[in-house]
């Protein structure tokens, strides 16, 4: 009971994905348009108006052949934390439709609050949030499998990445029928996460130091979450946005390919700080 | 009252302040944001009680369990089913939208009668009792006419209850002309017969504990074997520091990932291999146990007469000191695996191929060794008796096969890509009917025209096909099938596992159609025929007959979704290094080509890419959503061509061209691809349906309209891997 009383750390969920296992299978993307509900439509090559939550962008070394090199890159809503919780997005929403979470660190999208402006997206500097310029059309019987956990978006307003924060949701309600406030790690984990036949994503509490995120990604909270690990980085770490995503990966031309270096700048000595 | 100035002052700014600060308008505005907002026009999905249904994928061959959410009697979403031995909770993107295949809009709704012309799309709809005494009139007819073995049926594979049915009623009908879709399984099954001495063997490949992966173009990531299995060894090996080769002259996802990537002239793998065994032996790497096989004396002569280092150079265009090194460092592995069948495994290729990566296996020790290739036996539960035949229907199942599988070629047990050839030419006896289940060969065999002419000269073509698919939508008659969700079938799982399972695949909602079950179908069509072939099908309906076949498996595999013992059932037979097929090897040509250098001065291949299925299921709307706009925008299709080759051609990025190749011609896009060689033009395979939604329709072009197929000597397979070519500027 002493354990119940103690004001608990908030939680910061994040996730690491690792660049070296990760295959460009696509199921990640898959997964997650099955969990939570997004529409599709007869063209969806046009990849500025296809609703993709996760998206998986394919990198080039620029090498020529047989130098060439290619890896991919699933690219979530990175849950950035920003200074205190600005995060670009939630920092330029007129309707509060967008709100960091301070027990969680997932920065929520609110359907019925949005009124579709897009500040939001053009704050957002990974293109991770996406408008709804028709309303979603499900061919004839095709509404059966909508999961009920997820509300259908309609046209005019933006969506996002929630790290299935109806996951959590299902997770606590559980953990407090059963008299616990605690979640195991793996209790709740994301649909990508969870589908990813690679293995390449990792998700969890990056405060809590018991979580494999955490010891992957070592954060260092005291600088902006910065990664402790040398293979690890974030994308346009030098923007501050403070993004809860982490990569990893061996390559250095992977690492370097997350941020805009330069051509002749240290890439080492900037990236290490 | 009298109105003054300031009076009116105070009104105006008071009245001003108090509607700024009123709630109202915005109250006002919110309702109405969310009033507009439940507009019936977006679904709400209906809440109800939550449960789990674990059952198998059988959208490809690999045979993962998967667990099914459900909300009432809806299906909602699919998951890799934790603790399965094949995917350990594991899933790719095409098991992912299956429910899309379920509920999808290219489902068939009943049975359908084909009132149009064969493709027009015009039908009628029929009962079941209609459409099975309209298959029993014509099949009785041809029987009439003792005609009975110009009849027969492509289905997916030759394993299982569903398959064995078709058969035994072919064979009480009185046809020989039993035909499955190929892939590298007939390679191998072959390679394996003939070097081993074992027959009726598949390969399987202990991945999980190998330690140096020689891949002779298998896409390890791109589909190959069972494809979640193998990207979990992938991952593992990563893990492990294990090491990966590709050989291949694509920089695939499969070469991006090993840790050395080798380009090689296509074409030329086989003496790779054997350039490898030949260092390996003069070296004295080779496993001393082995030495001591049949025919290695032989081969070894073989081998370093002709396939010395720098001849092997010249031929792959591998320089010598990679080819030494390589052939060292897979050798002094412990536990060294190559692998062979390019892409996903879907054509069969080069016997030679086969032979030879076998021979390299071998010849470092690993044949039924762990990490090594095992001759694992084909499970065999399905114990039925002969059933007894009719005089028409022995003197039918005497006559040669349509496809010369076993006279022509002995080897062989089919050889569908010989059909069209040998219809459309008259070699053979005319075709009178023809059945396709779980198979779609007007997409997905090579050299589209000619199959779509054999179709033509064949007056009754049934599909089986749940979905609207090319072969269905050009068939007579529709007797769809119930989706794998919906019906229960036995899927024994070969696809390069190790260690055999067999799977049970459980009706998870109740069919959404009037559709019927192929085994109950088939078992109606006998019934209606009457005689001997009625008693041939013993059982009151399918599902009896897979109780009965399953016996005591049958409780463990509704319990479990799975029958899995972990035992090896490695068959042994004495290794054989230089078969009689193996000669051909002595003077050696690259796997022949189709197309002249002069008119076609580039080489077209096929990539597979694990999110474009292109087997007889095609994408599903999330899965064609989930492809590059590098490889299809709106309607078009993207070649890669190495930027040099695009120089040559005067092609820019994202261009029009026209891609000419002997059997045909298609407009695509050019993506410039640094990871090419140059000279070869690479277009992925699974685009360019025609039937299915509007989803997946009309987009790109299909890969085996451009291709022909090229006879292995030895199999007869197809063993064509790419096509000359020629490409324009449009």
């Amino acid at each position: 009971m002493k354990e119940e009383g103690k004001h608990k750390k908030a939680k910061k969920y994040g996730m690491v994905i690792n660049l070296d296992a990760c295959t460009g299978c696509g199921a990640c993307m898959v997964a997650c348009m099955a969990e939570n509900n997004v529409p599709f439509k007869e063209d969806e090559s046009n990849k500025l108006d296809s609703i993709a939550w996760m998206r998986v962008y394919k990198l080039t070394n620029g090498k020529s052949y047989p130098e060439a090199d290619i890896c991919y890159l699933p690219r979530p809503c990175m849950h950035c934390e920003g200074d205190h919780g600005h995060s670009p997005c939630v920092s330029v929403c007129p309707a509060t439709a967008t709100d960091y979470n301070h027990d969680t660190g997932i920065v929520s999208q609110i359907y019925t609050r949005c009124f579709g402006c897009r500040y939001c997206m053009v704050a957002c500097p990974y293109h991770a949030r996406y408008f709804n310029w028709w309303d979603p059309v499900w061919p004839e019987g095709s509404t059966k499998y909508l999961s009920p956990n997820v509300s259908p978006r309609m046209r005019g307003i933006v969506e996002k990445c929630s790290f299935c924060f109806h996951r959590y949701q299902l997770a606590m309600d559980k953990a407090y029928v059963e008299g616990r406030t605690v979640l195991e790690e793996n209790e709740y984990q994301t649909s990508c996460t969870q589908a990813c036949p690679a293995g390449a994503i990792t998700f969890g509490d990056l405060n809590n130091p018991e979580h494999k995120v955490h010891q992957l990604a070592k954060p260092d909270n005291k600088h902006g979450g910065r990664p402790g690990n040398p293979n690890v980085f974030r994308l346009l770490e030098r923007l501050g946005t403070n993004p809860k995503v982490y990569y990893m990966s061996s390559r250095e031309w992977v690492r370097r390919a997350g941020d805009n270096y330069l051509g002749d700048e240290d890439f080492a000595k900037t990236h290490r700080h | 009252m009298k109105i003054g100035r300031r009076s009116f002052l105070s009104f105006v700014i008071g009245g001003a302040a108090g509607s700024a600060f009123t709630p109202l308008p915005w109250k006002l505005i919110d309702d109405s944001s969310i009033w507009s907002q439940n507009w019936p026009w977006t679904p709400v999905p209906s809440d109800g009680e939550y449960s789990q249904k674990n059952t198998v994928c059988t959208l490809c061959p690999g045979g993962c369990g998967i667990t099914v959410r459900k909300v009432d009697d809806r299906a909602v979403k699919i998951e890799g089913m934790k603790g399965h031995p094949v995917n350990a909770g594991g899933i790719c993107l095409l098991g992912l939208s299956g429910l899309q295949l379920l509920y999808g809009p290219t489902r068939v709704k009943s049975p359908l009668k084909r009132v149009g012309e064969r493709g027009e799309g015009k039908w009628e709809k029929i009962s079941w009792d209609e459409a099975i005494s309209e298959v029993a009139k014509n099949l009785a007819e041809i029987r009439s006419q003792g005609e009975s073995h110009a009849v027969g049926a492509i289905v997916n594979s030759d394993k299982g209850t569903v398959s064995n049915l078709f058969k035994r009623f072919l064979t009480a009908y009185g046809s020989p002309n039993f035909m499955t879709t190929p892939s590298i399984q007939d390679s191998y099954r072959m390679t394996i017969s003939l070097m081993q001495e074992v027959i009726n063997a598949q390969a399987g490949f202990d991945v999980e504990n190998a330690d140096f992966i020689l891949s002779f173009g298998s896409g390890i990531i791109d589909g190959w074997g069972s494809p979640v299995r193998m990207f979990k060894a992938n991952s593992a090996w990563k893990a492990d520091g294990k090491k990966v080769v590709q050989i291949e002259s694509r920089l695939s996802n499969t070469a991006a990932k090993s840790d050395k990537w080798i380009p090689i002239n296509p074409g030329t793998e086989a003496a790779l291999a054997l350039g490898l065994a030949n260092v390996i032996i003069t070296n004295s790497l080779d496993s001393k146990k082995i030495s001591q096989s049949t025919g290695f004396e032989s081969f070894k002569k073989l081998v370093q007469n002709e396939y010395s280092t720098d001849k092997v150079s010249k031929i792959t265009g591998i320089n010598s000191t990679a080819i030494v090194s390589l052939a060292k460092n897979f050798a002094q592995a412990s536990k060294p695996l190559a692998i062979c069948g390019k892409g996903q495994g879907s054509a069969p290729g080069s016997l030679d191929e086969f032979m030879a990566v076998h021979a390299l296996n071998a010849l470092v020790g690993n044949i039924n060794e762990e990490g090594g290739v095992w001759a694992v036996s084909e499970p065999d539960y399905i114990k039925w008796s002969d059933p007894e035949l009719d005089s028409v229907a022995s003197t039918g199942v005497q006559k040669e096969r349509i496809d010369g599988a076993g006279s022509e070629y002995l080897h062989a047990t089919s050889l569908l890509n010989r059909f069209p050839e040998v219809i459309n030419s008259g070699e053979g006896y005319p075709f009178k009917a023809l059945f396709v289940s779980d198979a779609n060969p007007l997409y997905s065999m090579p050299d589209s025209k000619a199959i779509k002419a054999a179709f033509k000269s064949i007056p009754f073509v049934v599909s089986f096909s749940s979905y609207m698919d090319e072969t269905a939508s050009n068939a007579d008659l529709i007797l769809p099938n119930h989706v794998y969700l919906e019906r229960y079938e036995d899927v024994p799982t070969l696809a390069g596992l190790s260690k055999p399972i067999v799977g049970l695949a459980r009706p998870v909602v109740k069919p959404q159609f009037n559709t019927k079950h192929v085994g109950d179908v088939i078992m109606l069509m006998a019934k209606a025929l009457g005689g001997k072939i009625a008693d041939a099908f013993p059982w009151d309906n399918y599902e009896a007959c897979l109780k009965e076949t399953l016996g005591i498996k049958w409780d463990a595999l509704v319990e479990n979704g799975f029958e899995f013992n972990g035992d090896k059932c490695m068959l042994e037979g004495d290794f054989n290094f230089y078969p009689e097929a193996m000669k051909s090897l002595s003077d050696f040509s690259p796997v022949s080509i189709e197309g002249s250098a002069l008119s076609y001065p580039l080489i077209l291949m096929p990539y597979d890419s694990i999110r474009l299925a292109n087997g007889y299921i095609g994408d599903p709307p999330f899965a064609i959503k989930a492809v590059e706009d590098t490889v299809l925008k709106g309607k078009d299709a993207y070649v890669e061509v190495n930027p040099k080759t695009g120089k040559e051609l005067g092609l820019t990025q994202g261009r029009h061209a026209f891609l000419y190749t002997p059997r045909g011609k298609a407009k695509v896009k050019v993506n410039l691809y640094e990871g090419i060689m140059p000279g070869i033009v690479a277009l992925p395979r699974g685009l360019g349906h025609t039937a299915y939604d509007k989803y997946l329709a009309d987009k790109g072009c299909n890969f085996n309209e451009l291709i022909g197929s090229v006879e292995d000597q030895v199999s007869g397979l197809d063993a064509a891997w790419g096509i000359r070519a020629r490409l324009t500027k449009v």
